[in-house]
């Protein structure tokens, strides 16, 4: 009888308190229709009160970055909250300076709609949209790089910068996860975007990139970023990767080549082993095409034994330091790991270069 | 039954059998977020609140539904449940009617469901065979012990910025010995009242 009693009650009890938990959840959290107003009057729509407002903006087909996926651990999705937002939270003052915070910065994804919102976006962020598109070829570029070529479908077409990335909706156990990826595809391959995918053990957005198949359909947001490429053809270009840094780096490059076929731009990449190394034909076959290419690989790690190599060894900035002469107007676009960005950017500095004309992704 | 009336219950459960300091309940959460006094404030906030509140909710399902139908040995995991729905409602509740308060304790809240200091209020209680007004003063009284503690070592953790630590003992080994300190610190109360 007691073992009866002890499951009835321990039973009841959860029941009850989830009973509970419902009904408050009904009553308290329910602040009816809210109105959000973006850019004073651009666009104004309804939404149901107590979701976050990135939530909010997304589901009116307003695109804000974040590669968290509104863990609030990106800091990407900054809006400015004119009114409406209640106060800042902790979780936001970490990616939320106090001159930002005084202007009423904040992050989308932890903002919760409970009253009448107006907000301002980037102009920018409003023409970002969401991409239907299927998957045209993959390619295993080497053991854990591959490149994922999509057709656009719906809307057919995309216009993007060299250096801005899209955002690639994953499935994962709690429900779609957006991710960030830069275009690899070239400007002017307007009907595609190719992605170069590193796997990352255990990453949600690499694993199901890494496993995606041919006519496979897929979705993203984008373009996103705000690199904006030098337009005066004598400003010499540098690019500097590794890893999947080389992705912004091909676009980069192709769409350089294709608007101006003799300016002068250097690629320099950095890699472990011989393993490491893809794209080099196809780069070699374009500074053949056009001699004021350069493209310079280096190895970091000691090469085995009798291993064929023609290009350079060690850290990739001495490789940078090596091979530029100071003092040429140039702008700088670096992706790849921390340590290796700021190596960069102090030879970089050395040479002559602005910090403005430096800009650079670490990942 | 205990005697003690429940004013001597709340004095002793501040300062001679402070939760944190004499049974060193709660200790997670203390060492996390000992290290800037407004934090500190609003999680002891946050605690003395849940405490009192979940003691109250405890002491009722105990006395009126696990005891008479002799299935005290689910106090455990009935406790849990209690003190985990009584979190979310709370959070629920201020969101809705105190934004200020929420923003204060908002994220403070979800931390402290899973503190041991909570649950193990309501166990000292059972033990200690606590009347209704007892359980009450005994409940605010290690909230407030507790908040106390975390305040304490909050404001000595800030001294310590300035001072030269001996690296191995920098971050939680030192905060643990200063702990450690403070509860010698508190045995000075001992003499004051006793509960048991």
């Amino acid at each position: 009888m007691v073992y009866l009693w002890a499951i009835l009650v321990f039973v009841g009890v959860l029941a009850g308190l989830s009973l509970l938990l419902t009904l408050a959840e009904r009553l308290l959290l329910n602040y009816g229709i809210c109105a959000i107003d973006v850019n004073g009057g651009e666009k104004t729509f309804d939404v149901e009160g107590g979701q976050t407002l990135l939530t909010a903006l997304t589901g009116a087909e307003i695109f804000i970055p974040s590669a968290c996926g509104g863990r609030g651990s990106c800091g990407f999705c900054k809006v400015t909250v004119l009114s409406g937002g209640g106060r800042i939270l902790p979780t936001e003052t970490s990616y939320v300076t106090r001159k930002e915070a005084r202007a009423g910065v904040r992050l989308a994804c932890q903002v919760k709609v409970r009253e009448d919102m107006e907000v301002r976006i980037p102009e920018e962020l409003l023409n970002v949209k969401m991409f239907a598109a299927t998957v045209a070829s993959t390619v295993s570029l080497t053991y854990d790089m591959k490149e994922i070529r999509m057709a656009l479908s719906e809307p057919a077409e995309i216009s993007q910068r060299p250096g801005q990335y899209v955002q690639i909706q994953a499935p994962s156990p709690e429900g779609a996860v957006f991710r960030a990826y830069s275009i690899a595809s070239p400007t002017y391959d307007d009907r595609a975007v190719e992605l170069v995918v590193r796997l990352i053990p255990g990453g949600v957005a690499s694993t199901y990139l890494h496993g995606v198949a041919e006519g496979e359909a897929m979705l993203f947001t984008g373009p996103y970023g705000e690199f904006r490429l030098n337009e005066e053809p004598d400003t010499e270009i540098i690019c500097v990767g590794g890893g999947a840094g080389m992705a912004p780096m091909k676009n980069i490059i192709y769409s350089i080549y294709d608007r101006w076929p003799e300016r002068s731009c250097w690629l320099f990449f950095g890699c472990r082993t011989t393993k490491d190394i893809f794209y080099l034909d196809e780069f070699r076959a374009l500074a053949a095409k056009h001699p004021s290419f350069h493209v310079v690989y280096a190895l970091s790690d000691p090469l085995e034994p009798d291993e064929p190599w023609d290009g350079e060894t060690g850290f990739i900035h001495l490789s940078v330091d090596k091979c530029l002469d100071p003092g040429v107007k140039r702008q700088a676009f670096l992706c790849g790991p921390p340590p290796m960005i700021d190596a960069v950017i102090r030879v970089l500095e050395a040479k002559g270069l602005r910090e403005q004309d430096i800009f650079y992704d670490k990942f | 039954m205990n005697e003690t009336s429940a004013w001597v219950i709340l004095i002793a459960a501040i300062f001679t059998n402070n939760i944190l300091l004499s049974n060193f309940l709660g200790m997670c959460s203390f060492l996390a977020c000992s290290k800037q006094i407004p934090t500190a404030l609003g999680l002891g906030a946050a605690v003395i609140f849940v405490m009192t509140g979940t003691v109250a909710l405890n002491y009722w399902i105990y006395h009126s539904l696990l005891v008479p139908l002799e299935i005290e040995h689910l106090q455990f995991i009935v406790f849990i449940a209690v003190i985990a729905a009584f979190v979310q409602f709370v959070e629920m509740f201020i969101e809705r009617f105190s934004p200020p308060l929420y923003y204060a304790l908002g994220i403070f809240l979800p931390l402290i469901t899973v503190n041991c200091a909570i649950l193990g209020a309501s166990l000292f209680m059972v033990i200690r065979k606590y009347t209704f007004a007892q359980s009450m003063g005994f409940g605010f009284g290690a909230g407030v012990g507790w908040a106390l503690a975390i305040v304490l070592i909050a404001g000595l953790q800030r001294k310590m910025l300035y001072s030269n630590v001996p690296w191995p003992f920098r971050g939680v080994a030192i905060t643990m010995i200063i702990t450690g300190v403070m509860a010698m610190a508190f045995m000075g109360f001992a003499g004051m009242v006793t509960i048991q």
